[in-house]
């Protein structure tokens, strides 16, 4: 009887479960893939609330986009594929006019999503991750890497490094390493790197790490051995604080590490404690730090108790990444209801604000974004729309900005993007749009 | 009352042989089928809740259909032929690449000796079972240690089929096609000339698939193949003393088993997933399919689909729940509820009923049989 009671309870509760609530009408839904358990939450965690904070910051403070209300869920993927195709199946559709855009903060559901999201005309913001070929708008019209794909940062990576031997002719005879985790995330820029690496002649060795990444030691014992001059780090979650522990471990000097955007930030390097000073990481323009939208959020949203993140994490670096990734979200949407009016818009209605998304510093400065971003200008050919980095050093205690600004060399990146991108259009039918006709 | 085989009289010996010898399991049946293959494509094109969105179709039933398929195939052989095996995710992804390399079209250079072998793209459906056929083979070769270990020996035995597939497709990159980021796509479904693109004719591919194998399963188990496994997973030298030999027994097993798991490996990658990279197949595929068959019942077809059910769809239900009532908790607390519920669950069930849900449902039967005086 127990039984036959708990297989009708559970049936109960899955036909509740299925229900879809009422929706209000002036409403823009937003959704949240996010990541707050398993391996990488230490850096999801972050990313999730200053996006959160910052959507409720619009909310309380302007009430909405031009009036239109932001309604944000958040759907736990775990870094997973397989959960984030669950989670965009279950929150594409939601709100008035379904899904204004997704931003996975997975490459592999990147890739997952790629095709369905072509279909169900949703666009995906891939803001410093994703495909890098997905640059190129004509083939890839719904996928946005704002800011800077991993081509554009293994391309400002080398130019650090060409600086600092003194100049791109003492490349030739170095010994450049990449510490990868094993995934799409961190193979993207392996044929960026080996394209640079014909071009300046020195020797590259990808090393890949498995995921969840806390197992390196043999990895550390071959670059021990091999004694490369650099080692670019492109790892995600715990795996980024364990490399800089073994490197400690094997006495690799640390200001010989240069981490992605991905591997430089407060969680990466504390574990590690005193062994992590002088390590360097490149920027995704923004550093850490307060600005004067962090004044904004502490009144309108930590002083009403609405915060997610403890107050001392607000200003940490992924922090203030969700935060920007959020803004420019929301920018797009102000920008598409410029063309198709103050209401609730569909998925394919902010495709076009994204694709026609500029941001001047003028505008930036409105914002509060003034120090932390350039202006970003996006264009049908251009879905990456900014490809400048600065890199950065830990000096134990804080992230100090030591370069200048970086801008990835098109010249560089653009045949491979190319190159790519007509793979995947020939391998899918799809005919690249003319983007001398599109407005 | 109703279910009572009472008044049904067998003159034939085809209807004592019948798949369904009672005629309230064979209306059962064909009443699932029917609502499966009628009544949901009627009510998803009537849009009719829950089935009117994609929701329930790609991301519930798809994956369900599945992964059910491959639990029958691990079924075959960790249920009927008693030889565990761990290596189920790396059965998959040899079904999933080699389908993507057939479909592809494969070319194979071999310059010492002055020629290439070049195949053409071949068309999907072929490319999905030549996938099965190949997976088959690989299975058969791993199959081999199982004649001399048996148990948690051959398990460790598997396991490293599992990592040596995982390696194979994560570094050899020619089975990527040399994708920059090892992340490849599943070619466009095209099937005799119709080309599968919405979720319910995604949905009805996968019916059909699993329709058709868990058909052929059903009836090998029960004929002279299945017998001869089940007598080598009873008591394997009792078996080869009445003249079953193992290695034919054990061999067929594998690769019935993996030729099953082979073609669901394709078809996640092709139909379900669409783009994928090895993490898709790994170690943690193998033990979710494994656990399917635990739960749903050693030696069950109907097991393998409840065992999928039950793993697959009771932990999104479980983590849906919260938000649908407009419970306020954060993700997080909702995920970490999911496991413990979840993890529970398995407990509970496996002390209740060590022998998983399909020793439930014969028990339930026989009580109906009974009723009202069941005992």
């Amino acid at each position: 009887m127990v039984r036959n009671k708990l297989i009708l309870a559970t049936a109960v509760l899955s036909g509740v479960a299925l229900a879809t609530p009422a929706a209000a009408q002036n409403e823009q839904f937003i959704p949240i893939l996010s990541y707050r358990t398993g391996a990488y939450a230490v850096n999801g965690v972050p990313f999730a609330n200053g996006m959160a904070d910052y959507y409720n910051l619009i909310n309380e403070r302007d009430g909405g986009i031009n009036g239109v209300k932001l309604l944000v869920e958040e759907c736990e993927t775990g870094y997973a594929t397989d959960k984030g195709v669950e989670c965009y199946e279950r929150l594409k559709g939601k709100g008035p006019t379904g899904a204004a855009f997704f931003n996975p903060l997975s490459t592999g559901i990147t890739f997952a999503l790629t095709e369905k999201t072509t279909t169900d005309k949703i666009p995906i913001i891939t803001m410093g991750y994703g495909r890098s070929d997905s640059k190129n708008g004509a083939v890839f019209a719904y996928n946005f890497p704002l800011l800077g794909t991993y081509w554009s940062a293994a391309d400002i990576a080398i130019q650090h490094i060409a600086k600092e031997v003194g100049g791109f002719d003492k490349l030739k005879g170095k010994k450049i390493s990449l510490l990868f985790h094993d995934s799409p995330y961190g193979k993207e820029p392996i044929p960026m790197l080996e394209v640079l690496a014909k071009k300046h002649g020195f020797e590259f060795t990808p090393i890949p790490v498995t995921h969840p990444g806390v197992e390196q030691k043999s990895q550390w014992l071959a670059i021990r051995q091999n004694r490369p001059d650099y080692v670019l780090l492109w790892g995600w979650g715990v795996m980024n604080g364990t490399a800089v522990k073994e490197a400690a471990a094997v006495a690799y000097p640390r200001e010989k590490m240069i981490g992605v955007w991905w591997s430089g930030a407060e969680p990466d390097v504390t574990p590690a404690g005193d062994q992590a000073a002088g390590y360097k990481a490149l920027m995704l323009q923004h550093g850490a730090g307060k600005f004067p939208v962090h004044a904004e959020i502490e009144k309108h949203v930590y002083a009403k108790g609405k915060g997610l993140s403890e107050p001392g994490k607000v200003g940490e670096v992924l922090y203030n990444r969700g935060m920007v990734n959020a803004m420019l979200g929301v920018e797009a949407i102000r920008k598409a209801q410029e063309k198709f009016g103050k209401k609730p818009l569909t998925g394919e209605q902010v495709r076009w604000g994204l694709e026609n998304l500029n941001l001047s510093d003028a505008r930036l400065k409105e914002l509060g974004f003034e120090v932390m971003l350039k202006p970003i200008k996006i264009s049908c050919s251009d879905h990456e729309g900014a490809r400048e980095g600065r890199v950065q050093q830990w000096d134990g205690k804080n992230w100090k900005v030591i370069s200048d600004w970086y801008t990835a060399s098109q010249s560089d990146t653009e045949p491979l993007v190319g190159d790519v991108s007509a793979k995947y259009a020939a391998e899918k039918n799809i005919k690249p749009r003319d983007c001398a006709k599109e407005s | 009352m109703l279910y009572r085989e009472a008044g049904q009289f067998k003159t034939t010996y085809a209807e004592d042989m019948a798949i369904f010898p009672i005629r309230q399991d064979r209306m059962a049946i064909a009443i699932l089928l029917g609502i499966a293959f009628i009544g949901v494509p009627l009510l998803a094109d009537f849009d009719i809740w829950p089935f009117g969105s994609d929701y329930l179709l790609r991301a519930i039933l798809l994956p369900f259909l599945i992964l059910a398929l491959a639990a029958i195939g691990v079924n075959i052989l960790v249920g009927y032929c008693g030889q565990i095996s761990l290596g189920s995710g790396a059965f998959m992804a040899i079904g999933a690449y080699s389908a993507y390399k057939l479909g592809t079209g494969v070319h194979i250079p071999l310059a010492w000796l002055g020629f290439a072998i070049s195949i053409p793209p071949l068309p999907v459906l072929l490319a999905i079972l030549l996938g099965g056929l190949t997976a088959a083979s690989a299975g058969i070769l791993f199959g081999v240690p199982s004649l001399r270990i048996k148990g948690l020996y051959l398990a460790v035995a598997t396991l490293a089929a599992q990592f040596f597939f995982d390696w194979v497709f994560l570094r050899v990159s020619w089975f990527t096609n040399y994708a920059p980021s090892g992340s490849v796509n599943a070619p466009t479904l095209d099937f005799f000339g119709l080309n599968v693109g919405t979720p319910i004719e995604r949905y009805l591919l996968c019916l059909i698939f699993v329709t058709v194998f868990a058909v052929l399963a059903k009836n090998l188990v029960r004929g002279n193949l299945g017998r001869q496994w089940m007598a080598i997973r009873d008591m394997d030298i009792a078996a080869e003393l009445i003249g079953i030999r193992p290695l034919y027994a054990k061999l067929t097993a594998f690769a019935v088993s993996s030729f099953i798991i082979g073609v669901a490996g394709a078809l996640w990658a092709f139909v379900y997933l669409g783009s994928w990279e090895p993490l898709a197949f790994s170690i943690d595929r193998s033990l979710q399919l494994l656990f399917m068959v635990i739960i749903g019942g050693l030696g069950s077809i109907m097991g393998a689909f409840v065992g999928a059910a039950f793993i697959l769809i009771l932990p999104i239900l479980l983590n849906r729940i919260p938000s649908e009532l407009g419970v306020p908790l954060s993700t997080e607390t909702i995920t970490h509820l999911e496991f413990i519920i979840f993890g529970s669950l398995i407990c509970y069930l496996l002390i209740k009923e060590p022998h998983g849900f399909a020793r439930l449902i014969s028990l339930g039967k026989e009580k109906l049989r009974l009723w009202p005086f069941p005992y």
